[in-house]
């Protein structure tokens, strides 16, 4: 069994308003049904843009958010379903290491105080002469001098104040790590140091990961299996060297093709997918395929209607798709390709009308009149 | 079992150890930056200065500041009024007391005043303030409302001009100096009140509260521990610069006649009050209380300003 497995996860946002009584308006819906499943010593790479809801389901699972439906099943126990205690106590297991490295450490505590304060919560180490043991153990393995025991936050670097809240994570000895973002708030030369730094205590200790990001290219080297998010589900998983050999997804498609190559020919015959219109918002998320209203490849049967399950097409690869098989096949093709295509749908006159379709919000209407004909750029449409 | 009442005790054992060697070098670095500040050492020298004097003014002072001694110079309603000359610095007052001497023992009432409403506003706002963000940070259903009944009555307390509530005590506790040191603190306490919840709730959204709670530290100690410490510098910030309304408030007060009754012991809102019936005639028996006031308020405006400064983490070197 999976060391973690989460099934169906939602985490919605009450939308709240009024003045004297709260009232309840809508809901934000930042995690809307999420299930995957993490291995014991594996690393999970979630990858999606900003908003997504990353950071939510990655706080869900230590139940920092409250889950509004799911289960997260951690070495066979419902977390979702825990007494607030007890699953205070599930927290030395389950830790985090958050994206901005000097808000997440108090301004007021040094760093032993910081080190400590974990121990401390759990009981672990007779006193602090014991703990501060340890925290030193634990500075030397993530490379920070001894001496920062009595400095503060302030004093240090975006880098070392990192490595101090993976110090941080790791002096509980966890099981699991949820990484958000950890290296997005760091200068890039540092960015490949912190990821080695987590790979390596990793091997020595045995951990296993859950690496947020928002592009493909933090997480791709160190995931074993990574899951792709939008508007908060997943919308392909596969395992790392699967998903770039072989994106089924249009979503993922789009994200890979916003990545450069180093090999200047591979760049430059490399598909590039423009996504039209911004990221609706997720307290209205479209209706049946939630990126439907950015889809290149959308049809004008299911997509707009039926919402795609995760379905698996061979390998461990997962993808919520209606029409993954037939865009891998070429059977179907994108809206804005150069090359014509034979429309797939029933044949419209509605190639004459291509100026509605920029703006995403009609782009449901407009659906219904043959989006497989959609040129969302003029520009290439002769 | 003993090992659960063991780790409350490490517990507590460690919080008395990280509140000694946490503040201290914030501390420590606001005051450094605090030191090289002109605006504070103005702000501090005006304030020692008033200090000082309020402490020892009425030893400084040359003649009894009750004493009607020179009451045959003075002729108020012919408006013969006495100015500075050698023996009397400032001149008389109306009632033929020399000025010098009241506006030295004035500084120890002025001051009283200030502080005990400042602090009065203080203890009360932080109490109430304090409340309302533990129970909220500590969350549930019963925090929310505790929080929601604290509120509704503070804003109650702040929708009322702050001259009209402080009348208002006045009116009810009668005329003396205590009711204008309540009635000025109780202006106050909304105040504090706001802040201190407000800095609480912004402290218990932060990243590093999260952190503490994603390391299985227990709320009660991330609401005190963590969120107090580090709400608390904007409201000693305020409670800075709220000395200096209290002092102008509690002028006010007293101008209006609501202070002490006595008007035999010096006062500088007193003072000033009395002096308005004759500014015609001796102008500068406004001028000498008036000034003291303004020059003391814009000493503890300078500091507290200045310790704003110093204590925003976000301008740290
Ligand atoms: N506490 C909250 N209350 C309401 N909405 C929230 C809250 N936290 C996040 N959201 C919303 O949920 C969505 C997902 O946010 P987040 O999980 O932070 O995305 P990501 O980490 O992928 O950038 C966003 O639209 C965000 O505005
Ligand atoms: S289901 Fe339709 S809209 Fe969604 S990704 Fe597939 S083709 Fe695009
Ligand atoms: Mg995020």
């Amino acid at each position: 069994m999976s060391l973690l497995e989460l099934n169906g996860v939602k985490v919605h946002f009450p939308i709240r308003k009024g003045v004297f009584v709260d009232r309840t308006v809508g809901y934000v819906y930042a995690v809307d049904g999420v299930s995957l499943s993490v291995e014991a010593g594996q690393t999970y790479g979630l990858v999606g843009e900003s908003g997504c809801g990353k950071t939510t389901l990655g706080r869900a699972v230590l139940r920092l958010n409250d889950i509004t439906e799911g289960e997260v099943v951690f070495d066979g126990t419902d977390l979702a379903s825990l007494p607030d205690e007890e699953m205070r106590r599930y927290r030395r297991r389950l830790q985090m290491v958050f994206q901005d490295p000097l808000g997440s450490l108090n301004p007021r505590q040094n760093i032993e105080s910081i080190l400590s304060e974990g121990m401390a919560a759990h009981g672990i180490g007779a006193d602090q002469d014991e703990r501060r043991e340890r925290i030193k153990e634990i500075l030397a393995k993530v490379g920070l001098p001894s001496g920062s025991l009595s400095r503060y936050p302030h004093e240090f670097s975006g880098g070392q104040r990192q490595r101090i809240g993976i110090a941080r994570a790791l002096v509980l000895e966890p099981d699991v790590i949820i990484c958000d973002e950890p290296v997005s708030a760091l200068d890039v030369s540092i960015q490949a140091q912190v990821i080695n730094l987590l790979e390596d205590v990793q091997e020595s200790m045995g951990l296993t990961y859950v690496v947020i990001a928002h592009d493909l290219a933090v997480v791709r080297h160190i995931s074993d299996v990574i899951g792709v998010m939008y508007l908060g589900s997943l919308v392909e998983e596969a395992p790392s060297d699967l998903l770039y050999a072989e994106p089924r997804h249009p979503y993922t498609r789009a994200l890979m093709s916003a990545v450069p190559v180093p090999d200047p020919e591979v760049e430059d015959s490399r598909e590039r997918i423009l996504l039209s219109g911004d990221l609706p918002s997720p307290a209205s998320p479209p209706s049946g395929c939630r990126f439907h209203t950015r889809c290149p490849w959308r049809q004008d049967t299911l997509c707009a209607t039926d919402r795609p399950e995760l379905r698996d097409v061979g390998g461990g690869h997962r993808v919520a798709c209606h029409y993954a098989a037939e865009i891998a096949d070429g059977r179907i093709r994108r809206a804005d390709e150069s090359v014509p295509a034979t429309p797939p749908g029933p044949p419209s006159g509605a190639d004459a009308q291509p100026a509605a379709a920029e703006d995403a919000g009609d782009a449901s209407e407009a659906a219904d009149e043959g989006p497989a004909e959609r040129r969302p750029e003029p520009a290439t449409s002769e | 079992m003993s090992t659960k009442t063991d780790k409350i005790d490490r517990l507590a054992e460690l919080t008395a150890r990280s509140e000694t060697s946490t503040g201290a070098s914030l501390w420590v670095e606001a005051f450094r930056r605090l030191r090289s500040s002109k605006m504070a050492i103005i702000g501090a020298c005006v304030i020692a200065l008033f200090v000082v004097l309020a402490i020892v003014g009425p030893w400084l002072a040359p003649y009894s500041a009750e004493a009607q001694t020179w009451r045959n110079e003075v002729f108020r309603n012919q408006g013969i009024f006495v100015g500075p000359r050698a023996d009397n610095w400032f001149g008389l007052d109306h009632l033929g007391r020399d000025e010098f001497s009241r506006f030295l023992v004035g500084a120890r009432q002025t001051l009283l005043v200030g502080v005990v409403a400042t602090l009065l506003g203080f203890t009360v706002g932080a109490l109430l303030g304090g409340l309302s963000g533990a129970a909220l940070t500590l969350g549930g259903r019963i925090g929310r409302r505790v929080d929601t009944v604290v509120m509704r009555f503070i804003d109650m307390m702040l929708a009322l001009p702050s001259l009209l509530l402080a009348v208002s005590v006045a009116a009810v506790l009668g005329q003396s100096l205590t009711t204008v040191m309540i009635a000025v603190g109780v202006v106050q306490i909304p105040i504090f009140a706001r802040l201190l919840r407000g800095a609480m709730l912004a402290q218990g959204g932060s990243d590093y509260v999260l952190a503490a709670r994603a390391l299985g530290v227990r709320r009660r100690r991330i609401v005190f521990s963590q969120i107090l410490p580090n709400s608390l510098s904007p409201v000693i910030v305020q409670a800075t610069l709220c000395l200096a309304t209290a002092i102008i408030e509690a002028a006010a007060l007293s101008y209006l006649g609501l202070g002490n009754p006595d008007p035999a012991v010096p006062e500088w809102g007193v003072m000033l009050a009395q002096s308005q019936e004759f500014f015609d005639a001796a102008p500068m028996l406004a001028v000498y209380p008036a000034l003291g006031i303004i020059i003391t308020a814009l000493g503890f405006t300078l500091l507290g300003e200045a310790m704003r400064e110093a204590l925003d983490p976000k301008l740290r070197s």
